[in-house]
């Protein structure tokens, strides 16, 4: 038993290389599964396991072993695609769980309409982080757009994260383009919004967390773009005294999603186990553990507990600005998209 | 040390050795070669090779972008290999020809940058040299920008490349005949001759293979430079990090272009200075 655990232990590390992991070998009755998720989730899944472990006991006796991996989200997306053998995955972006699909055919294509609100159990949004007392008095998109104003995002062609930062503002701007505007004005309301945004962004780092280092410890910066639940996040951990909150007036609903892995579930015969698990995500413990690790849950009764937490704000999907993630990916992250118009040289 | 080593192979080729094990020397060292360098990167070409001619020089020869990437990286990474082989020398010098307090300390400190995660040094030297670091606000007053320019990932690369040139100068300057020097400063020849004359000559193959390998890995280097670079397209994105947006997109042929460009141009650079020092070590032995 011990060497089976250290087998696993050695199986995640070394994941995407060693394809094959602890089986269950029947030496041990407990059935492990493994949840691929990304970083900001780590704390909330840890509190959910525990949880989803004894609920599971109780429902029908059986032990069961959830193993987390953490990354980004994009790389943990290729990890499972180059074969870590994922139970369910739990990512930031659905385009991730799409690529999943489309490289590996492990996930099946409708995979979206397999649990509840799209299988999208938690939520959250973009608002801006800004320096103690708001000295430049920023409440609202086109405050971050003035010219002078720095603002701090991560890079949306490395970072999942930030994809919806930059969604969020090109959404903004199509919403509030002049009533009356054409779809095609409110494009290019939308292209001239994100430019001059962009124009105030003085580093792209390559992910999150290193953007949080650059506004937090560096002092660069005046606004910083962030999810909520990362923004309360930093402000818990770094005292109210640095930086507040601002919540913008509109804003858009980022969704990160779920999927059972179906050919790694059929193979290891533990389809029944990972759907209990991804369903459970909706239970009222879980949507509770979910707003207070700051994710902005499904349930009516979840959210009003943590009701201060979370104030109300205008918010609009992918689907309905987008159509989908992966079109917003073609049309404005791919290789010369929108957003690689922005630092094209002008002719 | 080095030349030494290959002084004595180089005759095993042409007639028996008299030093035995060279049938099981050399199958460990294909073999291990194979396993370990060989094999990934036939995987990479393989890989490429999926896509059309089309596609590949398309995504990694044709794109203004990527071109503006190599030449941050490529430029980035001669300066830093040239500092590192000028002032890697004069290090390798003082810590072999001298005894002081603090010697073994500092000797040891030369590895640091190999022990260190290279996204810690990163973010170290970002620290240090950000407008508002220790270094970087007194720069910034004199009008100098380190941090998120080009300067920074020079910066960056000369930091992690720094051990290649003094480990690979240090036993050569150890090897070095004392009284060599002795001989030429008593017949009359002046420090400057001596250096030019008897010091560099000896120590120049070692000097080249320090710089080749500074150069080599300066070109591959992501961890640290991400973090003091700032990433903007066409001013400070290099190519490492082309690949990794690449990946980011799903897009691995994409990605693998750009990686097997590198690793070509990579591999002809080093065979073109390694045969260099073998020409020179040729003249050398001629005279």
């Amino acid at each position: 038993m011990n060497s089976c655990k250290i087998k696993s232990a050695l199986s995640l590390l070394l994941a995407a290389v060693v394809l094959n992991g602890c089986s269950n070998d029947g030496s041990d009755d407990s059935v492990k599964i493994l949840n691929v998720s990304y970083d900001p989730t780590r704390e909330f899944y840890q509190e959910v396991n525990p949880l989803f472990a004894g609920h599971l006991r109780q429902q029908t006796g059986t032990d069961v072993i959830i193993q987390q991996s953490h990354g980004g989200s994009g790389s943990q997306a290729r990890a499972v695609i180059d074969g870590l053998e994922a139970d369910v995955v739990t990512l930031a972006l659905s385009y991730d769980i799409d690529s999943i699909h489309d490289k590996a055919r492990v996930i099946s294509a409708d995979w979206e309409q397999d649990f509840p609100y799209d299988s999208a159990p938690y939520t959250s949004t973009i608002v801006f982080l800004v320096r103690k007392g708001n000295p430049l008095g920023i409440s609202d998109w086109p405050d971050i757009i003035k010219p002078g104003v720095e603002v701090i995002t991560p890079n949306p062609k490395t970072s999942g994260g930030a994809r919806w930062n930059y969604l969020a503002a090109w959404g903004y701007a199509w919403r509030n383009a002049p009533a009356g505007s054409s779809d095609s004005e409110r494009d290019a309301a939308a292209r001239e919004f994100v430019r001059k945004l962009y124009r105030n962004v003085p580093i792209l780092d390559r992910g999150a967390r290193a953007a949080t280092n650059t506004f937090v410890q560096r002092g660069i910066g005046d606004v910083f773009l962030a999810w909520e639940n990362e923004a309360i996040l930093s402000i818990e951990s770094l005292g109210p005294d640095e930086v507040e909150i601002v919540v913008p007036s509109l804003s858009i609903l980022a969704e990160p999603k779920v999927a059972v892995v179906d050919a790694v579930v059929d193979k290891k015969g533990t389809r029944s186990i990972a759907e209990a698990y991804l369903q459970f995500l909706y239970t009222e413990q879980a949507q509770l553990l979910a707003a207070k690790h700051h994710f902005r849950p499904r349930s009516d009764e979840a959210l009003a507990a943590y009701s201060n937490k979370f104030p109300t704000l205008e918010l609009f999907t992918v689907a309905e600005q987008f159509g989908s993630f992966a079109m917003a990916q073609k049309i404005h992250f791919n290789d010369g998209g929108e957003f690689d118009q922005i630092y094209q040289p002008q002719p | 040390m080095n030349t030494m080593v290959t002084a004595m192979r180089e005759p095993g080729w042409r007639k028996p050795s008299v030093l035995p094990g060279f049938g099981l020397g050399m199958g460990i060292t294909i073999f291990w070669m194979g396993l370990i360098i060989l094999l990934p990167l036939a995987f990479l070409v393989w890989h490429s090779s999926n896509q059309s001619l089309d596609d590949f020089v398309q995504a990694a020869l044709l794109d203004r972008r990527v071109l503006h990437a190599y030449w941050i990286s490529l430029s980035s990474s001669v300066v830093a290999a040239v500092i590192n082989t000028v002032l890697g020398t004069i290090v390798a010098w003082t810590l072999v020809r001298y005894r002081f307090p603090g010697h073994r300390l500092l000797d040891a400190m030369v590895d640091l940058p190999f022990a260190l995660p290279t996204a810690v040094s990163g973010i170290a030297l970002t620290s240090l040299l950000a407008g508002n670091g220790a270094l970087g606000q007194w720069l910034e007053q004199a009008g100098i920008r380190v941090a998120f320019t080009q300067l920074g990932i020079i910066a960056a690369l000369t930091l992690i490349t720094m051990p290649f040139v003094v480990r690979s100068v240090q036993p050569a300057v150890e090897n070095l005949q004392h009284e060599l020097e002795e001989v030429a400063a008593s017949m009359g020849a002046s420090r400057i001759t001596i250096l030019r004359q008897i010091v560099l000559p000896t120590l120049l193959p070692s000097i080249l293979t320090g710089m080749t390998l500074a150069f080599a890995r300066a070109l591959g280097e992501y961890g640290s430079v991400i973090f003091i670079a700032g990433n903007l397209p066409f001013r400070t994105e290099i190519a490492p990090l082309l690949i990794v947006i690449k990946l980011e997109q799903f897009d691995y042929m994409g990605a693998t272009a750009i990686a097997t460009t590198i690793m070509i141009v990579s591999l002809l650079l080093l065979l073109l200075i390694n045969s260099m020092l073998a020409w020179q070590r040729r003249r050398g032995q001629g005279n």
